[in-house]
């Protein structure tokens, strides 16, 4: 009964999607209020419908109901019970309905926290939400029904894949789709928008707070993510450049393009038509993304079970949405006159610099990323592109990014002179300078992690002087000053923080650029070393978790001869679907990694793999900071409420 | 301060029409995507890695600068865990990659990942050395064991143990089980 009450609740949202995609746009164009104001109980009903559908999947997966297919497929009785329940999004039906849920979730909230929105923009947002709804609604029901039955009911499932039984991958893919269905919600602003045929300040006001949130969350996302792939599949990297890597880093990059351009609508009401075609852009490489992922095309170490037919469809989603929004923005977009002009030279010169390299970014992971693709299609050819390719591509655009980004802050709307506001990040250079010296004297000479770290110092301490500047440090006494930051409007200060929280995490992946590792096959007392630190395996015993067996070393690490902590990583072995997974041992402090794997044994000696990576952790603490700057901003109360704004800009300046 | 002469101010933008604004907003996307696509170019020419079969290396060798992605089974009984000789020593792993037509043999030094086994597939990244001996740097792990690199796939396909007629290929786990010289695929 639960399965046929969730495929129900499923069939139930799509009719409910029907009606919200069709009624409120209706009574737009009539002007008939009733019918615009269905939008908001209707976008209740599909979320309480949905939330219905992946209540009912979590139950059948807690109670391990093996005549639902999906149960069957992924979960097992023995599993620990949390498994049980992130196992639900740990495959792709079940992925595919916590994704609708989400979107459900944010198209009820623009329906009951959308108050400032005009009635009319607000019914055709929810109707644009409702399409994406109906489509995605339909892809469930038409391909990847997870409620579909089994007879007879085998006696127990197959389990979850080891590799995923783990705490971060639990709480990745949420975030990550929170994340995409935000790139949803700033399309369907976009899409409104051209049904009107205005794009408006106040268009940018009430779009910034989705993008900033939608970026946070990808940021967060991203991070865990990459964490994850840090410590569980035991290679010692973060980043592998990976098509699903970068399928979620492509919607990251058009987000955050989004984000520093709605400013300028915001402010300048210029780059009107651009953020627009941003917002579509983002969105339709969110699909894109859901695309490569689950349709199997590329070639990745993260590949879902893989269904060209599912693929076709999702095309078809992508091609609908994405060029349905093209056609309009092509039809409407030519009457939107762009009313802001602005000299190259100021604060909105610098963020169009920002979206340019963001986007020529973009351009490059995504072409670095089909390219495979292309050319099996068009050459025959079976090849791929590896991280040297993204890292020698991305490198020159990096590097004027790290640049601008500290300057934009400094600089004044309108028109602005770029030497005044290169002159006052003399200290942030000095910093840059020292966080050189400093690499190099402890590190020594490694080109490229020693210009990470210049440019990482150089950006804390631009957002540094972008406070300071801000508060009038120099200029006031510091007690003033400290009251006029404390004052600052808390997008200032999202804005400085996550721009130090790119330094961070720039730090962290130069960092990488010095980690060193060795490899050795090891009897009990034997030790292998890096610098002052020495592993000496103690022995290799058996464990046993809740459903794996394990062969686990102990491995005590030495400092300078003198013990300094225990080691234990270990390889687990678990029976139902008879995996092997590596855990590495990683002991930290903030500053260092030290990580260690155990490979296979062979005649009472083990492999150990050791590394000692400075710095590793700012990677994903800078991430943290970024996010962290984001929802700072987002608790902007100007940001939330459209009134009574324009007193507090015009006295404490505006935030990047 | 002193500075501000250094700047030349910007005049309002009185003369500056609409339509030399919207020309430059063409011609900055022109240029983003230009530098992009230039970017692209130089930087692919160098990185592309190609895939070969055993089949592929042994009818064109690959010169040994360049790295490509060797893949096919890991040839059943081929694997030998070797230099744990002596204390401490690097631990080198050898073993043959077959398409069922031809094997190359791989050493690689390093811990395998949790899914390589005997008669299942694999796709490693390394250089060809002078002796024929693939020097992988890089054997790539999945995570799932029943998947099936499509290249490996192909290349299986390629060498006449399986054919599209056939249906779909057989599960990884089947491949263990099957001689990878006598053809049993047919």
């Amino acid at each position: 009964m639960i399965a046929e009450a969730g495929h129900f609740a499923l069939a139930l949202a799509l009719a409910l999607s029907l009606a919200l995609s069709t009624l409120p746009l209706l009574g737009a164009a009539r002007g008939d209020a009733a019918l615009m104001e269905a939008a908001r109980p209707l976008s209740h009903g599909v979320l309480l419908t949905i939330a219905a559908a992946f209540g009912f999947l979590a139950w059948a997966y807690v109670v391990n109901d093996t005549t639902v297919m999906n149960v069957v497929q992924n979960s097992h009785s023995l599993k620990p019970l949390l498994y049980k329940i992130t196992g639900v999004w740990g495959n792709h039906e079940g992925s595919m309905v916590l994704w609708v849920l989400i979107l459900a979730i944010c198209a009820a909230s623009v329906a009951a926290f959308g108050g400032n929105l005009p009635s009319v923009f607000r019914a055709r947002v929810l109707a644009v939400l409702g399409w994406v709804l109906v489509g995605f609604l339909a892809f469930i029901l038409l391909t990847s029904n997870p409620f579909e039955r089994v007879w007879p009911p085998p006696p127990d499932g197959q389990g979850l894949n080891p590799l995923l039984q783990d705490i971060a991958l639990a709480i990745h893919p949420p975030l990550l789709y929170v994340g995409y269905v935000g790139t949803a919600i700033t399309y369907a602003f976009a899409v409104a928008a051209l049904i009107e045929g205005r794009v408006d300040s106040a268009w940018g006001r009430w779009v910034r707070p989705w993008a900033v949130a939608s970026w946070a969350f990808l940021t967060l996302g991203i991070a865990i993510g990459s964490w994850w792939a840090y410590y569980e599949l035991g290679w010692g990297g973060f980043w592998f450049w990976d098509p699903v890597e970068n399928a979620s880093l492509l919607p990251w990059l058009a987000g955050t393009a989004l984000l520093h351009s709605a400013i300028v609508v915001e402010k300048r009401e210029a780059l009107k038509i651009w953020s627009v075609l941003l917002a579509l852009l983002a969105f339709g490489l969110s699909l894109l993304g859901t695309f490569l992922v689950r349709s199997g095309v590329l070639n990745s170490v993260h590949a879902f079970a893989n269904d060209p037919e599912r693929g076709v469809f999702i095309l078809g989603l992508l091609l609908a949405y994405v060029g349905g929004g093209f056609l309009l923005f092509a039809l409407r977009a030519p009457a939107m006159a762009p009313t802001g002009l602005f000299a190259p030279v100021s604060r909105e010169g610098a963020l169009v610099l920002n979206n340019l390299l963001m986007c020529s970014l973009a351009v490059v992971v995504f072409l670095g990323t089909l390219w495979p693709m292309f050319a099996d299609f068009l050459f025959g050819v079976s090849i791929s592109v590896g991280p040297p390719f993204f890292n020698m591509a991305s490198f020159p655009l990096v590097v004027p990014l790290f640049l601008a980004m500290a300057v934009g802050p400094l600089m004044p709307w309108k028109r602005a002179a770029l030497w005044p506001a290169v002159q006052r990040l003399w200290a942030a250079a000095v910093l840059g300078l020292l966080g050189f010296l400093a690499a190099l004297a402890i590190g020594g000479w490694n080109p490229l992690p020693l210009l990470g770290f210049a440019a990482a110092a150089y950006l804390i301490g631009a957002a540094i002087t972008d406070i300071a500047d801000r508060a009038g440090v120099g200029r006031t006494t510091l007690a003033n000053a400290w009251n006029r930051a404390r004052g600052l409007p808390r997008a200032a200060w999202g804005a400085a923080i996550a721009h130090a929280g790119v330094g961070v995490c720039l730090a962290g992946i130069s960092g990488m650029g010095f980690a060193t590792e060795r490899i050795a096959a090891l009897s009990p007392g034997q030790s292998v070393a890096i610098g002052a630190y020495e592993w000496r395996l103690e022995g290799v015993r058996d464990a046993a978790g809740p459903n794996w067996t394990s062969r686990r070393a102990t491995l005590t690490v030495l400092h300078n001869g003198q013990p300094y902590a225990v080691m234990e990583p270990e390889r687990r072995f678990f029976p139902i679907g008879r995996q092997t997974t590596t855990e590495a041992s990683i002991r930290t402090n903030i500053l260092r990694d030290l990580y260690a794997v155990m490979g296979e044994e062979e005649g009472g000696r083990a492999v150990i793999r050791v590394h000692y990576k400075p710095l590793a952790p700012l990677i994903w603490i800078g991430a943290i900071i970024m996010a962290a700057g984001g929802f700072l901003s987002l608790s902007d109360r100007r940001l939330r409420v459209a009134g009574g704004a324009r007193r507090r800009e015009a006295q404490a300046g505006v935030p990047a | 301060m002193s500075a501000t002469s250094h700047a030349t101010p910007r005049r309002p933008s009185g003369l500056r029409s609409r339509k030399r604004q919207r020309l430059a907003a063409v011609g900055l996307v022109l240029l983003g995507l230009g530098v992009a696509v230039g970017l692209f170019l130089s930087a692919i020419g160098d990185n592309l890695v190609f895939f070969r079969s055993p089949s592929d290396v042994l009818a064109e060798p690959p010169p040994p600068e360049r790295s490509f992605r060797l893949g096919g089974l890991v040839e059943a009984g081929s694997v030998e865990r070797g230099g744990a000789a002596i204390a401490g020593s690097r631990p080198e792993i050898r073993f043959r990659v077959t398409d069922g037509a031809n094997t190359i043999p791989v050493v690689f030094t390093g811990v395998l990942p949790d899914l390589f086994r005997e008669g299942q597939g694999v796709v490693t990244l390394g250089r060809l050395g002078p002796d024929g001996v693939f020097r992988a740097s890089e054997v790539l792990a999945r995570h799932d064991e029943t998947y099936m690199p499509p290249e490996v796939a192909d290349a299986l396909r390629r060498a006449g143990h399986w054919h599209p007629a056939q249906g779909a290929p057989p599960p990884p786990a089947g491949w263990n089980t099957m001689n990878p010289r006598g053809g049993s695929g047919g």
